[in-house]
């Protein structure tokens, strides 16, 4: 599976667990409007962290949070690459 | 040196003659007038239960120096606390807005914000302009400034020394207002612990506001605001940030009716400085657009509220010039991103319980603090024992109302944080006794432990904090199962779907771990270190 795809599937799961209407995901959703909350956000940076071995927002050299689906999704990616690397 | 000014004796001593305002979501408030207290309540103790952050500002002007004790209630304290609350911080009336907010079997007194913001609505009104929340009272013509509802024979403080008190023919007599001077108040606010019976700790005004320099009273002073009164700690760093200049705006993400928050509606009244109030059903870009369109220039928050407001695109919206986080333990990364998000910006850190007080704040954009601060003389005295931090100033909590622990020894405030000392900086390791802290509400392991434990098929379990760079911390649980044949993923799912019915969100274990055992101590304890 994708890293895209994992994320995806985790926005989808915690929502479903939180009971958070979840709105339709595009690359261009923005984080705080896609209907999670700080606490669904935290579960599925810990989740991921468990399944892709990273969590970016602590070993990122950049300093900045993700905005919107596309920037969170990359970030795992860029984590995941250099990682690999 | 010029002579410290004098400290108020009462908020509406504090604010007069400011022309500050509040903002709330759908009203606006003006402070000019100090307008009246509420004298029906002299002497009594009272529980302020308000829906809106404005109305408990309200409240506590009209109340303070009045009322003998006032509890200030946050909204998350349950209704079914209220009783005992009532009964162990011998309240006489509850005041809130609506009849709604009444808890039965007390007087109940509704706060109108004629109390405290009348003459402002009639220059208002006088503009031109609409000031929605007050425009009912104000339309309604000069409507007494005497709270609705007051039987006139509440024999408040009958059971109270000092206070009124029965005849003795039994009937009532009313409490005497005080012939001189004012009530000294006592300020009671709930700790952010959530297990069982909320906690409850008692200020002074004085001590409450401590940490604040404010401008001398009266006159034409206003323009020395609090900002520049005082130096060093938490006040260099506000002068630094006003050094562009121009009125000051507060605001914060905390609800003012919670020690962090009541941090600074207090640091706006005392310094005359205008303060926009959250709201707890606002979305985070809805209130950032307000901030900026109000033009905050000193906004506080945990963490946790820094790292949602730098999610949002309209984080764009505020451009402040002091920025200012508690609560929580802030990380390298957080201060990193609002350096660089807000370069203009004085960024800090404070130390503050509600337990401890302001204890005080690190302006050098690193995480932790400068070890030179343990030990070092002051209004606030530091130490650390057991690996705990402990604080001692006038600032500290006074004492539990209602029973509790003690609260100080030999005037040091145990604040249940451990540090860790690495070279010349102190870093925060998190609480004793496993607490967990997310984004600033605290949760005890034992007692998510306990609806884990009572579900069928579970022999122990152990829960603790996982380090989340989003929240702080996250709520993850470990589970033996009595018959380990028995795990599967629905075996799981029952579990959690168990915790859900019984606990808030934030207390749900995020992830739920099945393990064959749990070490103990050689104490026959569950090990929470392990």
């Amino acid at each position: 599976m994708s890293v895209a795809a994992m994320v995806v599937e985790q926005f989808r799961q915690v929502a479903r667990e939180q009971d958070k209407p979840l709105v339709a995901l595009s690359p261009d959703t923005v984080l705080l409007e896609s209907g999670l909350d700080s606490l669904c956000f935290a579960i599925i940076v810990a989740r991921l962290e468990d399944q892709l071995g990273v969590d970016p927002f602590t070993t990122s050299e950049d300093v900045y949070f993700p905005v919107t689906l596309g920037d969170f999704i990359k970030f795992y990616e860029d984590a995941a690459g250099s990682q690999a690397a | 040196m010029p002579p410290a000014p004098r400290q108020p004796e009462t908020l509406r001593e504090a604010i007069a003659g400011s022309s500050a305002m509040l903002f709330a979501r759908d009203a606006e408030a003006c402070l000019d007038a100090c307008g009246a207290g509420l004298p029906e309540l002299a002497g009594a103790g009272v529980l302020l239960r308000t829906r809106g952050q404005l109305a408990a500002a309200l409240g506590l002007v009209a109340l303070d120096g009045v009322a003998r004790r006032i509890v200030i209630a946050p909204p998350d304290v349950k209704g079914e606390h209220l009783p005992s609350v009532i009964a162990r911080a011998e309240i006489d009336a509850v005041v809130g807005e609506d009849e709604t907010l009444a808890v039965e079997g007390t007087p109940f007194i509704k706060l109108q914000q004629t109390q405290v913001s009348l003459p402002l609505m009639r220059e208002a009104h006088r503009k031109g302009e609409v000031v929605s929340a007050c425009e009912a009272d104000f339309l309604g013509g000069e409507r007494k400034l005497k709270p609705e509802g007051v039987n006139q024979t509440l024999p408040l403080g009958a059971q109270r020394p000092g206070g009124g008190g029965v005849g003795s023919d039994g009937s009532a007599k009313p409490t005497e207002l005080p012939t001189e001077g004012v009530n000294k108040t006592e300020w009671v606010l709930f700790t952010s612990g959530t297990t069982g019976e909320p906690k409850m700790v008692a200020h002074t005004l004085a001590g409450l506001t401590g940490a604040i320099a404010h401008p001398p009273l009266r006159g034409g002073e206003q323009s020395a605001s609090f900002a520049n009164a005082g130096a060093g700690g938490a006040r260099s760093i506000a002068r630094d940030a006003q050094g562009g200049g121009g009125q000051i705006v507060w605001s914060t993400f905390y609800d003012i009716r919670r020690y962090g928050g009541l941090q600074i509606l207090l640091r706006a009244l005392l310094g005359h400085a205008s303060l926009i109030l959250s709201d707890a059903g606002e979305d985070v870009a809805d209130f950032l657009t307000r901030l900026g369109r109000h033009g905050v220039t000193h906004l506080t928050g945990t963490p946790s509220h820094w790292r949602r407001a730098l999610m949002s695109p309209a984080n764009a919206a505020i451009a402040p010039r002091y920025v200012r986080l508690s609560g929580e333990i802030a990380d390298q990364a957080v201060l990193d991103s609002l350096k660089a998000r807000f370069a203009h910006a004085a960024i800090g850190h404070a130390y503050a319980s509600t337990e401890a007080g302001v204890g005080f704040e690190v302006t050098d954009g690193l995480e932790g603090f400068p070890a030179s601060y343990i030990g070092r003389p002051g209004a606030v005295q530091m130490k650390v024992e057991d690996g705990r931090l402990h604080l001692r100033s006038p600032r500290t909590a006074s004492t539990y109302v209602g029973g509790g622990p003690a609260l100080r020894n030999d005037g040091w405030v145990d604040s249940g944080d451990m540090v860790e000392q690495r070279g010349e900086r102190y870093y925060f390791m998190g609480r004793t006794g496993g607490i967990i802290n997310v984004g600033g509400l605290k949760i005890n392991p034992e007692e998510v432990e306990a609806v884990i434990n009572r579900q069928p098929g579970v022999r122990a379990s152990r829960v603790s904090g996982r380090k989340s760079p989003i929240t702080g911390a996250i709520v993850v649980a470990d589970v033996v199962l009595a018959d380990a044949a028995n795990d599967n993923a629905t075996f799981r799912e029952t579990i959690l779907a168990a915790c859900r019915e019984a606990l808030p969100a934030f207390k749900v274990p995020a992830m739920l771990r099945v393990v064959p055992s749990l070490p103990l101590t050689a104490g026959g304890k569950l090990s929470r270190h392990a």
